[in-house]
């Protein structure tokens, strides 16, 4: 593989064409500056978001509520899920690492569509402010939870119509995004770079293009027919007009069960890219993994009514999807083994980007395997709609894609800005982070299996030990998460100069300078083996 | 960028550039017409025959939509490829979606 560590085009990140400053990067195409983009609104997103769930485990210290009134409580989950899933965990890594990084793993220039991408993030900035704006118009915040269930979504009288218009728009802004991605890795390949040798990030990507492209459409059309039946009652969902409200929830888990796999799948590829690196060895079991993925996105689709195992759907229904969620798991538990597998016998540099991998390997474990639990239709009867689900939940989503979001942007930060953060601060940001997440999920997982409900404003008392350990372990993951984000910000501005490879890693973009030149390569590279060839490497 | 576009290792989908004639078009829009009737003929014998009608007409009109009027009959065999897998994902859907609705 040709290797162009020098260049003489300028970074990315100075101003080369007409416009300077912000209408610089507010005009980009370049897909390096998009993905930027996206992460600075995203971070923002997810603080707002952080700054809620703060709030409501704040309202759970005491068995009695004065802090805020029960609509404000509504109101807040409902707009914690909505802000943390449209607006973080499912544009989360391809937005961010997928557009910065797909063409330079690849060995391309830029994305297929970089105007369709610009769009795209246009479309996820008009999407967020018309969630927000939903907040405070129409009949306030709306209060049905994210998954704007009918009938209820049809009677309130909260702003539910354009917070479902909003969540409309995001999708818009997933589909492009989709779309562009498969484009590219279908068009815009190096010269040698065939499928079985692009890195496993990639395949990831790949996976949940596709998944991007054909389910999203299906929750597009579901929330245009609520906004329909709000304002014309035309009778789909609500049943006192001949509608079926399962029917709603049928079509909206169409979509967002796949869309776990949106969420997770680019966090599972970041992973596979970081555990080579740091165990100088390739992974183990290439097209396994590959395939996995594949295999995720296809199965992920079919297992959606695992949600509605109390909904009263029919008993063949609960059967079938209960199978169905049993076969998913295994690609799922293929890739961890794999990674395990790297692992083993390898030699191992321990950095603050494997710290957070392995972080993500033992959190999402207990995520899958409490989701396997729910699969069982025994145990999900009775811990349905409990905090089992919630602490379930948030180990996957928080402790799977959130901590792998953390150890991507650690692992490539060096390469996104050129800079190097302090790894002791890290480490020091990780301990809170680690046992806080930890007495909080863990706690909620307690309390559901003790039978407390999921959305209740106040709590018994027998419930109210467990809530203040869950409270408490909140306060030292938000204390985590300031440190690691100020750590971060603190690095852009005032960190060490970084090496082009710090990591010693062999993927196409450490070829590169850091911060990567506009154009990436200085010519396009040929690529004449695999994305793990650390032998190679060794014996240069 | 188009030079590196022709090195890519995946260069599929050539689009094929025939066009039927009108006539084509006139014949299939009488047929769909004509199915069109038959399902409204369907929907007046019984509630039984407007489903199976629905079930079975409405994919052939949607068929012929497909093949003619958006040219799928003069793509490559991967688009047909394409939209089969398609098609086959929806009918995994309706049947998932049919072992609630036709067992409550």
């Amino acid at each position: 593989m040709s290797t162009h560590a020098s260049t003489a085009q300028p970074s990315y990140l100075v101003d080369t064409g007409e416009r300077k400053g912000l209408m610089a990067w507010l005009t980009t195409t370049d897909h390096k500056r998009i993905g930027l983009l996206y992460l600075y609104s995203m971070v923002t997103f997810f603080f707002v978001g952080v700054g809620i769930g703060f709030v409501m485990r704040l309202v759970q210290l005491t068995t009695f509520q004065k802090l805020i009134t029960a609509q404000t409580y509504n109101a807040l989950f409902t707009v914690h899920g909505v802000i943390m899933i449209f607006l973080f965990v499912v544009p989360g890594l391809p937005a961010i690492f997928g557009n910065f990084f797909l063409p330079i793993l690849i060995g391309a220039k830029d994305v297929s569509f970089p105007r369709l991408n610009l769009a795209s993030w246009y479309f996820f900035i008009v999407g967020a402010i018309l969630a927000v704006l939903s907040l405070f118009t129409g009949g306030g915040a709306p209060d049905t939870g994210w998954t704007f269930y009918a009938p209820f979504s049809l009677k309130t009288g909260t702003n539910v119509s354009l917070a479902v218009f909003a969540a409309f728009v995001l999708g818009f802004s997933s589909m492009l995004t989709g779309i562009n991605f498969i484009t590219t890795i279908h068009r815009l390949r190096a010269p040698g770079m065939k499928w079985f040798r692009m890195p496993l990030m990639c395949w990831a990507l790949y996976s949940t293009a596709w998944i991007q492209l054909l389910a999203t459409p299906i929750v597009a059309i579901t929330l245009v027919l609520v906004i329909l039946e709000r304002f014309f009652g035309i009778g789909i969902f609500d049943p006192a007009k001949g509608g079926d409200p399962l029917l709603y929830q049928h079509l909206f888990w169409i979509y967002s069960h796949p869309a776990v796999y949106i969420m997770i799948l680019p966090a599972m590829g970041a992973i596979t890219e970081i555990i080579p690196t740091f165990a100088k060895r390739p992974v183990f079991g290439y097209k396994a993994i590959a395939f996995s993925s594949m295999s995720i996105a296809a199965v992920g689709s079919l297992v959606w009514a695992h949600h509605m195992f109390t909904s009263g759907m029919s008993n063949v229904a609960q059967m079938v999807f209960s199978l169905l969620t049993m076969v998913v798991a295994v690609p799922s538990a293929i890739k961890v083994f794999n990674w395990v597998s790297t692992l083993y016998k390898g030699s191992i540099d321990f950095q603050p980007p494997l710290l957070f991998a392995l972080t993500f390997i033992f959190l999402f474990c207990i995520g899958g395997l409490t989701g396997v639990m729910q699969g069982a239709l025994a145990v999900n009867v009775h811990i349905h709609d409990t905090y089992f689900i919630v602490g379930h939940f948030h180990y996957v989503m928080f402790g799977g894609t959130g901590m792998a979001l953390f150890a991507a942007l650690l692992y490539w930060f060096p390469k996104m800005w050129g800079k190097m953060y302090s790894k002791k601060m890290i480490y020091a940001a990780w301990f809170p982070m680690f046992i806080g997440f930890n007495m909080l999920y863990f706690g909620m997982m307690i309390l559901g299996v003790m039978g407390m409900p999921r959305r209740y404003y106040v709590h018994l008392p027998q419930f109210h030990t467990m809530h203040v350990v869950a409270t408490v372990g909140s306060w030292f993951l938000v204390l985590g998460l300031l440190m690691f984000f100020g750590t971060l910000l603190y690095a852009i501005f005032k960190g060490k100069k970084a090496e082009d490879n710090p990591w010693g890693g062999v993927t196409l973009e450490w070829t590169i300078p850091s911060p990567p030149p506009l154009e990436n390569f200085e010519e396009i590279p040929t690529v004449t083996h695999g994305p793990y060839h650390f032998e190679q490497k060794e014996a240069k | 960028m188009s030079e590196y576009v022709e090195h890519s290792a995946d260069n599929q989908g050539e689009h094929h550039d025939e066009h039927p004639g009108y006539g084509t078009f006139i014949r299939v829009w009488v047929a769909l017409l004509i199915l069109t009737g038959c399902l409204v003929g369907a929907s007046h014998l019984g509630q039984t025959y407007a489903v199976w009608g629905l079930l079975t007409l409405t994919p052939l009109k949607a068929g012929l939509v497909f093949y003619y009027f958006m040219h799928l009959r003069y793509e490559g065999p991967l688009f047909k490829v394409v939209v089969l897998v398609t098609l086959g994902t929806l009918l995994i859907f309706f049947a998932l979606l049919f072992s609630d609705v036709a067992f409550r």
